[in-house]
C-alpha cells in the first residue's frame, strides 16, 4: 500500500473543507482499504469521517432518515426499518459477510466502485481504473458483466462492469434520496440519479462531486403502502454478489395493481429501473402475464456479451418470480 | 531479486513459525507497481512533504493498554501480528474475504486486515488471545471446538471461533441454517464446516452465557 496522510475528522464541515481531489474520505473502509492494497486506489491523505455525528436512524414525517455513518447491521437490524422498510433490510442482510456488514456504513455501501475483476487486476486493459485503456472484460470472460445500459461509445470508453451493492438496488425500488452537502451547501439527489451508466466516463460511478459529502438516506414513506421482496440469485447459498437480483413493491386491490417499483441488480452499472414500465403496469390485473409483459420490456434493450446472454432470461424469471412472491403473499 | 536471502527472514522463539523480517529495501521493491498499464501514467507519490508519516496511538486489546507508532497504512491485522506479538488472529486473504482476521471491535466482528490500526483509537479490541476467561481456562466455544472437531488445519479456527462468538451472543445459532449463514463471512479450506456448525449448536443447546 502507497504511504498516505491521514487526519480525522469531527463536523462535516471540516471534512469538506479539507477534502482534495488526491484525498478520499474513509469510514468502514470496506472497499476503500481493499482497492488502496492493490494500489487502485492511491489517495495521498485520508479523511476520517467515521467519528462524525452521522450514524443515527430517526423517524420523521415523511419516511425514516438514516445517517450516512449508520452501520449496514445496525439499518438491517434497527426495528422502524423491519417494520416500515424490510426490503431494505432483506437487501443488507443479503449483501456481503457479518463482519463486513458490521464495518460498512451507508454512505460507504452507495460509494462502493462499480466494479469486476478485469477492474481489480492492473495486467488488464480497463477503462474505468485507466481510463482509455480498453475494455478486458469485452472479448475476455464475462459471465457477470452488465447487459443493459452499458456504454455504446469508442473501445476507449466500453465498460460492461455491475454495480455490485444489494442495498442500492433496494433504495432504487423505495425510491430513497440520498443528502450530501459540499463546499456550495447541501442538496438532494434521488437515488435512482445517484448512479450513472457509463456513457463516456465510466471511471465515473456516481454524480457525487470529489469534495461532497453524503450526510445521510432520507426513505419516504409510500404513497400507497404495498409489500415487498429481494431476491437474489447468486452462484452459492451466501457471501457472493447478485449474478441477477430484483428489488420490488407492489401494492395490489382487488386483483389489479395500484402501485409498483421494481429495480435490477447485476445487470447493469447501476441499479436498473424503468418507471414508464412501472406506471404501465398500474391498472393491469396482478397476473404473471403482466409480470411476464413487464419483464421483457425492462430487459428489451439487453446486449449480452459472450458468457452473460443467459442473463436475459434469468432477469425476466427473477423478476416474475420476485413479483408473484409479493402478490401471492 | 533475491527473495529467499536468509538474512531476510527469522525464526521466533517457538522455532516453528517464520515470517518475513521487513527489510525496507525488500518492502520497497514488493511495493512497486506492476508495470503493464501504468508506465508513464502512474503520478509521482505525492504525500505532502515534510508530515509525521507515524502516529502515537494507543490501543485497547484483550484488556491492556498498548502504546505504538503506526503508519496511517499499518492494518489492525498487521500491528497485531507483526508489532504485538498476538499472533492468533491469523491473515488468510487479506482482503475481507476469508474471515481469517475475523477480531471483536466494541464487541462486533470485524475483518482486522481491513482495518487501519490508526482509526481504532478507543475502541475495546477482542482478539482471540482475550476470549477465554483465564489462562487456564478455555472459552466454552473453543472448548466445544476441540470436541466436536471444528477444524484440521487450524488456521481459521480463531476467525471461525471469534464469529461463533458473536452468531451465539447476537441470537443467530437458532438453527443450522442461520448458523451456516451467519457464519457465511469464514472459510474453511479444510471443510471442517459440519464439525463448526456442531460445536456451535452444542453451546448453544448448553445454554451457557458466552
Amino acid at each position: 500500500m502507497k504511504s498516505f496522510d491521514y487526519v480525522a475528522v469531527t463536523k462535516p464541515a471540516d471534512a469538506v473543507r479539507l477534502m482534495e481531489p488526491q484525498f478520499r474520505f474513509i469510514a468502514g473502509g470496506t472497499n476503500l482499504v481493499d482497492l488502496m492494497k492493490y494500489e487502485i486506489e492511491r489517495p495521498d491523505r485520508l479523511i476520517d469521517i467515521s467519528r462524525l455525528p452521522l450514524d443515527r436512524i430517526e423517524t420523521t414525517d415523511a419516511g425514516i432518515r438514516i445517517g450516512a455513518l449508520a452501520r449496514n447491521s445496525d439499518v438491517a437490524a434497527d426495528p422502524a426499518i423491519t417494520r416500515q422498510f424490510p426490503l431494505l433490510a432483506e437487501a443488507l442482510l443479503a449483501g456481503a459477510s457479518p463482519q463486513l456488514r458490521n464495518m460498512a456504513t451507508m454512505g460507504g455501501n452507495l460509494m462502493q466502485r462499480t466494479r469486476c475483476y478485469y477492474f481489480y487486476d492492473a495486467t488488464q486493459p480497463c477503462n474505468k481504473r485507466e481510463p482509455g485503456s480498453g475494455c478486458g472484460a469485452i472479448g475476455g470472460f464475462n459471465r457477470i458483466h452488465a447487459i443493459l445500459g452499458t456504454s455504446e461509445g469508442a473501445a476507449k470508453t466500453q465498460c460492461i462492469a455491475t454495480n455490485p451493492s444489494d442495498m442500492n438496488v433496494a433504495l432504487s425500488a423505495l425510491d430513497a434520496i440520498v443528502q450530501v452537502t459540499g463546499p456550495k451547501g447541501t442538496r438532494a439527489i434521488p437515488v435512482i440519479d445517484f448512479h450513472r451508466l457509463p456513457g463516456d466516463t465510466p471511471e465515473r460511478d456516481t454524480v457525487l462531486e470529489a469534495n461532497e459529502l453524503i450526510t445521510g438516506l432520507d426513505l419516504p414513506k409510500p404513497a400507497i403502502p404495498g409489500k415487498s421482496y429481494y431476491l437474489k440469485v447468486r452462484d452459492r447459498a451466501s457471501y457472493a454478489f447478485a449474478v441477477v437480483s430484483v428489488a420490488t413493491r407492489l401494492a395490489v386491490e382487488n386483483g389489479r395493481i395500484q402501485d409498483v417499483r421494481i429495480a435490477l441488480g447485476g445487470v447493469a452499472h447501476k441499479p436498473w429501473r424503468i418507471v414508464e414500465v412501472e406506471k404501465n403496469m398500474v391498472g393491469k390485473a396482478a397476473t404473471e402475464e403482466t409480470f411476464r409483459a413487464a419483464a421483457q420490456q425492462l430487459v428489451a434493450g439487453a446486449k449480452p456479451h459472450e458468457h452473460n446472454a443467459f442473463k436475459v432470461q434469468l432477469a425476466q424469471s427473477a423478476i416474475v418470480r420476485a413479483l408473484q412472491t409479493v402478490a401471492t403473499s | 531479486m533475491e527473495y529467499t536471502n536468509h538474512k531476510n527472514y527469522i525464526i521466533d522463539g517457538a522455532g516453528r513459525r517464520w515470517f518475513l523480517k521487513q527489510s525496507s529495501a525488500l518492502v520497497g521493491m514488493l511495493a512497486l507497481p506492476p508495470l503493464i498499464g501504468q508506465a508513464g501514467t502512474a503520478p509521482a507519490s505525492s504525500v505532502p512533504p515534510g508530515l509525521p508519516m507515524k502516529r502515537a496511538i494507543t490501543l485497547r486489546i484483550n484488556r491492556k493498554a498498548y502504546r505504538i507508532e503506526v503508519e496511517p497504512r499499518e492494518t489492525l491485522l498487521d500491528v497485531l501480528r507483526e508489532r504485538l506479538d498476538l499472533i492468533g488472529s491469523k491473515k488468510g486473504c487479506d482482503h475481507g474475504q476469508c474471515g481469517a482476521c475475523t477480531v471483536h471491535i466494541d464487541g462486533r466482528t470485524a475483518n482486522a486486515c481491513l482495518l487501519l490500526a490508526v482509526m481504532q483509537q478507543d475502541r475495546d479490541i477482542t482478539t482471540i488471545e482475550g476470549l477465554a476467561p483465564s489462562p487456564d481456562r478455555l472459552h466454552p466455544l473453543q472448548t466445544a471446538f476441540v470436541e466436536h472437531d471444528g477444524l484440521q488445519c487450524g488456521f481459521c479456527t480463531p476467525g471461525q471461533i471469534m464469529s461463533g462468538v458473536a452468531v451465539l451472543r447476537e441470537g443467530h445459532a437458532g438453527s443450522t441454517a442461520q448458523i451456516k449463514e451467519w457464519m457465511s463471512g469464514n472459510i474453511c479450506r479444510c471443510g471442517a464446516y459440519s464439525g463448526i456448525v456442531d460445536a456451535i449448536e452444542a453451546v448453544q443447546k448448553g445454554g451457557r452465557q458466552v
